[in-house]
């Protein structure tokens, strides 16, 4: 789901965020209700215009192409058995698939984006909250909404200083 | 058919390896196989270990929000659920026929999930390995690897895949979480403009899908004796089929074949499905094992999906595909393929076929017309089949008078291939793995044979961090001999 589509004819936002999850699945639906929550913010350092948000289940092959024209791309994803109650890392293309399933892990989806559109892809990074339950039907468990908390605000804070270097001084493991 | 190798007779004698989950599947799948001092495979299983509990989470809620809700059942083929709980439907608020624009809608629509499921399926999951081989470096068995040494085809599988999104998005309203389908009909006509848009490429997709099919000829014409008996199940067949015999993948009536292509049953209708299918329950698997009910469970079970859909109907009713479907049943030489990896032959066939149809139907001036939907008389049970990527779809419910799903029952399209592919995995086994050292290439043979298959095992999960996959050899006594791990990044390695 984009919420905000470009517009024919125009020059896309430079930055991207992507929120990857399921709503219906427990701590999978972290990704995009923290994109929800974050549309809410105001962004001071952010006119509207200057970013695009995509929401969906997974990443799929065809996601390279709405990297195209941008300069930066920010993948918001659950975790499990990953860092609480997140991780922030810059990522680079070039790693495989490996054994994942019918999607993409983001560094793949970057490596396909390389591939195929013959240049550099945007300076990536992933916010990765941890889920703690996947279940078909269960709500956020209390674990995870701490961290959907904690990483909003974290979040809210690229959003009003979106310089790179800013950015890459925020990383955290 | 293989011999039977499902249940050894002295488990505890031997050793164990298993491969968990099984690489590029979805979900939670696990093959176990047992073998004895010798290397001699004596069990081998294909292990759903999720819990769906699909059922029990629709049951309670209003039959209207079912179309859109079944779509976070599966990430991967939402449309397919959308549409056949929206046939379900149509029956409960008793609208028999839909209105020609409504129809092709959704036509439209699953032409379109077809294209891009048949895509992905393709050009990201099996082409690593046709291209490169199964024995072939890991690190390169991927799409990347496949965009790295044929760009241009990697170029084409990523814009197919686009292309079905579009038609997806405009129909469905969405990419993701689409409405469109609503019960009696639909809720938007297309544009105008939306159809131009897509008119604009889809001349370009038809002969991307021919040269997809011609790419998987020279494959089958290239090791003709590998691609003619690899993970060989022989079984009856099941698919829909229109009232002239030829292909539908959205409506008709069930037919199935037995596994030298005699039919069996035919111009069912599919709301009698559970006249003709019984599922079998397992006691070492999540996953139901349906069979042919006049069959018995030894003989009865049966393959779904584009190797299933090829053989079963008369013909294809768009002439490049009929073209191809006829070369196929040509090479098969009177005989039903049964071989695995024909059902990458089958899956571009269809492509071709939906990419056709799309054309045909943005042509069709119904699909701008403005009667969206019909109603008549209620009903409180509603039957909705159609054929999903993977295979023939089944959605059953009951509503009570308060408009409450009372009872849920889906068969999805994996669910029909279980057994076929517990069988090919055992033949895979048995022939590639006597007495041999246990390599990732080797064990890549047993998930090329699954992946034949599409399968898509309550995929919509798929959280980072995990899916690594570990195979584990084990003694009589259940100790941890050795294992292999491949990682995240598709990293092997040996030893604990």
């Amino acid at each position: 789901m984009s919420t905000a589509p470009s517009r024919p004819g125009r020059e896309r936002p430079p930055l991207l965020i992507i929120a990857v999850g399921n709503d219906s699945r427990g701590d999978d639906a972290l990704g995009p209700r923290l994109l929800r929550e974050l549309m809410q913010c105001e962004a001071p350092g952010l006119a509207a215009g200057e970013w695009e948000a995509i929401e969906d289940y997974q990443l799929q092959i065809e996601h390279a192409l709405d990297l195209t024209g941008r300069r930066r791309a920010l993948f918001i994803d659950a975790g499990s058995g990953t860092p609480a109650p997140f991780y922030f890392r810059r990522i680079e293309p070039g790693v495989n698939p490996g054994p994942g399933t019918h999607v993409l892990t983001p560094p793949a989806l970057l490596a396909v984006y390389q591939r195929i559109e013959r240049q550099s892809p945007p300076a990536a990074f992933v916010l990765c909250l941890r889920g703690e339950r996947f279940d078909l039907g269960d709500d956020l468990s209390p674990a995870a909404r701490h961290h959907l908390a904690a990483g909003l605000e974290f979040a809210r804070g690229l959003l009003t200083d979106t310089r790179l270097a800013y950015w890459t001084s925020q990383l955290r493991d | 058919m293989s011999q039977n190798l499902e249940t050894a007779e002295h488990p505890e004698t031997l050793r164990r390896v298993a491969i968990d989950p099984v690489s590029r599947v979805e979900g939670h799948g696990k093959v176990t196989l047992l073998l004895d001092d010798n290397n001699v495979v004596r069990q081998a299983r294909l292990h759903i270990v999720e819990f769906r509990g699909f059922e029990r989470f629709i049951q309670g809620r209003p039959y209207w929000e079912v179309p859109v809700m079944v779509q976070r059942l599966c990430g991967i083929c939402p449309v397919s659920h959308h549409l056949a709980a929206s046939k379900a439907m149509d029956v409960i608020v008793g609208a028999r026929r839909l209105t020609p624009t409504a129809e092709k809608i959704r036509r439209l629509m699953h032409f379109g999930q077809i294209l891009q499921s048949h895509a992905l399926h393709f050009y990201h999951l099996c082409s690593p390995d046709l291209l490169f081989g199964f024995d072939s470096d890991a690190a390169r068995r991927n799409i990347v690897g496949v965009a790295a040494l044929h760009p241009e085809t990697a170029r084409q599988g990523v814009l197919l895949r686009k292309f079905g999104q579009e038609v997806i998005r405009h129909t469905a309203g969405k990419r993701i979480h689409g409405t469109g389908s609503i019960p009696g009909g639909v809720n938007k006509a297309l544009s105008a403009a939306e159809r131009d848009a897509l008119l604009g490429d889809v001349y370009t997709m038809i002969e991307w899908c021919r040269a997809a099919v011609a790419l998987v000829k020279r494959l089958h014409d290239a090791n003709p004796a590998l691609y003619s008996s690899f993970g060989m199940c022989r079984s009856n067949f099941l698919s829909l089929v229109g009232a002239d015999g030829g292909m539908d993948l959205y409506d008709g009536w069930l037919r199935a074949r037995d596994d030298r292509g005699h039919v069996i049953f035919d111009q069912v209708e599919y709301r009698q499905y559970a006249r003709h299918i019984e599922e079998e329950v397992r006691p070492w698997s999540y996953m139901k094992f349906p069979f042919l009910r006049q069959f018995g469970k030894e003989e009865g079970w049966y393959k779904v999906g584009p190797l299933a859909r090829v053989q079963n109907c008369d013909r294809i009713p768009t002439p490049f595909a009929e073209r191809e479907r006829r070369e196929l049943m040509d090479y098969a030489g009177g005989s039903p393929i049964h071989a695995v990896l024909g059902y990458h032959w089958a899956r571009m066939i269809e492509m071709l076929h939906a990419a056709e149809w799309i054309k045909d139907l943005l042509h069709d001036p119904d699909l701008l017309g403005t009667e969206l939907t019909v109603r008549g008389e209620r009903a409180h049970e509603g039957v909705g089949v159609i054929e999903a990527p993977r295979g023939t779809l089944i959605h059953h419910y009951t509503v009570d008078e308060n408009d409450i799903v009372t009872m849920c029952n889906l068969i999805v399209s994996t669910t029909n291939n279980n057994q076929a592919m517990n069988e090919s995995i055992r033949h895979v086994a048995r022939r590639y793995m006597h007495g041999r050292e246990i390599t990732e290439g080797l064990l890549n043979h047993i998930e090329v044979a699954i992946r034949a298959f599409d399968p898509c095992l309550s995929c919509a999960t798929h959280a980072l961090g995990r899916m690594p996959l570990r195979i584990e050899l084990r003694d009589a006594d259940g100790n941890l001999v050795d294992q292999l791990t491949k990682d995240v990044d598709g990293t092997v390695t040996a030893g604990s």
